[in-house]
């Protein structure tokens, strides 16, 4: 009944029990924080006080301190938020995705992916929300019945599909973490010392007890968010990429829009997991858990929609060309050799470029070159939105319009302050929550845990 | 590691007061396999097994108890069904009804005309009430709530113990007895 193939790897190394898990998952917690996490979280913090010095200077004085002009209305605030989204969606795809496909080394990754996500659709949420100038106005995108007349927000706008789809999205990813997090918060709970832990993790518990019945429930919870959760990530970039595929800029008028970001966001998500797994595998000594095999799986996902995302590049070259549309066809040969060449091929090189090097076993099998690409990548994709969005607006119908945008300090103060706040938020989660799904983790220790495989292959019983 | 002692401290602060109304065994199992074959053997004998606890989702433990097939899958379908009739109500009246725009010489006509651009809308409604509300549904039916005391007798249970609690019929030394021959390693 708890047999793999042996000619698969094992997922949990080292001899383990269950008692074992229990107890390298809440070291974390129960323990002081590595120095190098005292370092990495002041940096952070420094870097999201000073986003929010920036993000007050905006609200208080007006969109006039981004360097945004009459022809290029969407910069930096734009390109940031479709990033953070798209990062936020490898979270939901090894969650929920991986799940349906049943996929047992998504095990040891998938809380921290999914807390990755909720983190980064906040740092999105954040940039519609200072971009409409008056925030205190920002319940105005809600159809809510208001006092000035009963206009109602437009269902035909593909901007309020967004507000309904990010939100949807980000609530419904919350929630389908919190559930999974009820059991391994009721065995940090029952293992606690400390009154205040114990009392803590009892009300975030919710008093699990895991009785047959609820268990039963609970994998059809589970089973059911993740075919909810599926179609779901997929319209959410779907969604994001109307924003610019329903106007009538060339550049962004294209129907390939929706799969190309989805495979965009992929690529760039799976880069951010790597980038902290990295890191807390080691901050955190989860080498054990998240080997180097669940880091070459990610690194065979990121080369796969590396390509599609490289396909899609090429593919709207040959369209503008074959469209016959001679505004289509500036706007691409404007971003491969106009003033943006340089953002244009930043692009190329990272996105296309990088993650070929994955072809080779020994380059993904590798954690610091895995850790450099991931960097790579996700420099690649923000520079990705910035061509798309920028370099589409930049040349206007009337050349009297043609401009450049250049950011202000308050641009890239705003941009470092998400992600000091994206790093502030996975670091203190790091430390309180159980960073692995532990619960789920034991359900294959058996058949994947390195002692339990050689075990079964000496004896031969299957 | 030997924190016994503050364990069953800890327990007795923070665990719901059992109900003892009717006599029962209750059995620990260090082995989740073990557990399931004890679980045939003592259902077997026709005694009733009151709950179980696991750490984790024992695969085929439901079957093994008899436990109904849970309907929570069948009650987020409506509730999904339920968005989606929302977001049509919701387009309809705001978009239609009360308030009918005229943007960019694309007048909004009939809900049908007009549809296809409130998919996306339909769509999300549908998702955002099928998993909020099973989530809800979900916590109700367990009796989960923030601040509910551990509803696991022993904290051992959330780690690497699996606790059965089994009614005595008969005698008690009897039950016990076929327990400990199954594999408990413990009785209570």
């Amino acid at each position: 009944m708890h047999y793999e193939s042996p000619i698969r790897e094992p997922l949990i190394l080292g001899e383990k029990n269950y008692h074992d898990v229990s107890i390298e998952v809440a070291r974390p917690i129960e323990t002081s924080p590595p120095r190098s996490w005292w370092i990495a979280f002041s940096i952070s913090l420094l870097l999201f006080l000073w986003g929010i010095g920036n993000i007050l200077y905006t609200i208080g004085t007006g969109i006039g301190t981004w360097g945004l002009n009459k022809t290029v209305g969407w910069a930096w605030d734009i390109t940031n938020f479709v990033w953070w989204v798209g990062i936020g969606h490898a979270g939901t795809l090894i969650s929920a995705i991986l799940l349906l496909f049943r996929q047992k080394w998504r095990m040891s990754i998938n809380r921290s992916a999914e807390a990755m996500t909720i983190f980064s659709v906040i740092q999105a949420a954040l940039f519609p929300g200072i971009h409409m100038g008056r925030i205190w106005l920002a319940y105005f995108v809600f159809p809510i019945p208001n006092s000035f007349g009963s206009l109602w927000v437009n269902f035909n706008s593909p901007l309020l599909w967004d507000v309904f789809a990010i939100s949807t999205y980000f609530s419904v990813s919350l929630v389908f973490w919190y559930v999974g997090l009820i059991p391994d918060f009721a065995m940090l709970r029952d293992r606690a010392i400390k009154p205040i832990q114990k009392h803590v993790y009892g009300i975030l518990s919710f008093g699990w007890g895991g009785k047959a019945k609820h268990w039963q429930r609970f994998e059809e919870v589970s089973l059911v968010l993740a075919g909810l959760a599926t179609p779901l990530v997929l319209s959410v970039h779907t969604i994001v990429s109307m924003d610019f595929a329903t106007s009538v800029i060339p550049g962004w008028h294209t129907t390939i829009f929706p799969p190309y970001f989805v495979a965009g966001a992929i690529f760039s998500g799976f880069a951010m997991v790597q980038t902290l797994l990295i890191i807390m595998r080691k901050m955190f000594k989860m080498e054990h858990y998240i080997t180097i095999q669940h880091i070459e799986m990610m690194n065979i996902v990121i080369m796969l929609t590396g390509s599609i995302v490289g396909v899609a590049y090429i593919t709207e070259l040959f369209i503008a060309w074959y469209s016959g549309v001679e505004y289509e066809q500036y706007a691409f040969l404007n971003r491969a050799t106009g003033p943006y060449w340089w953002a244009y091929w930043s692009m190329m090189t990272c996105n296309v470029f990088s993650p070929q090097f994955m072809w080779f076993k020994k380059l993904r099998t590798s954690i610091m070159f895995t850790f450099i690409i991931s960097i790579v990548v996700n420099i690649g994709m923000w520079f990705e939105r910035f061509v798309i969005i920028v370099t589409s607006l930049h040349r206007d119908y009337l050349p009297s319009s043609w401009t450049m945008f250049s950011p202000t300090f308050v641009d890239i103060g705003i941009y470092l302050g998400t992600i000091g706040f994206f790093f502030v938020l996975f670091l203190l989660y790091a430390r309180t929550f159980p960073v692995i799904a532990q619960a789920e983790l034991k359900t294959i220790l058996k058949s994947s845990g390195e002692a339990q495989k050689e075990h079964h292959t000496e004896d031969g019983h299957h | 590691m030997d924190t016994t002692n503050t364990q069953t401290e800890a327990q007795e602060a923070h665990v719901e007061k059992p109900v003892r109304e009717i006599p029962m065994v209750r059995a620990l199992f260090d082995d989740d396999d073990v557990l399931l074959k004890s679980v045939a053997a003592i259902r077997e004998k026709g005694y009733k097994i009151q709950e179980v606890f696991t750490p984790f989702p024992v695969h085929g433990l439901d079957h093994a108890l008899g436990l109904k097939g849970t309907r929570i899958a069948i009650a987020a379908f409506m509730y999904g069904l339920l968005g989606l009739s929302t977001a049509i109500a919701m387009t309809y009246y705001m978009m239609i009804i009360d308030w009918p725009m005229n943007i960019g010489g694309k007048p909004s006509m009939s809900w049908g005309e007009n549809m296809p651009a409130f998919v996306p809308i339909m769509f999300e409604l549908t998702v955002f009430f099928a998993a909020h509300l099973m989530v809800w549904t979900f916590f109700i039916r367990n009796g989960l709530y923030p601040g509910r005391k551990a509803m696991n007798p022993d904290p051992r249970t959330t780690d690497d113990m699996f606790m059965m609690e089994v009614e005595v019929l008969g005698e008690r030394e009897d039950l016990e007895g076929l327990l400990k021959e199954t594999g408990a390693v413990e009785l209570q």
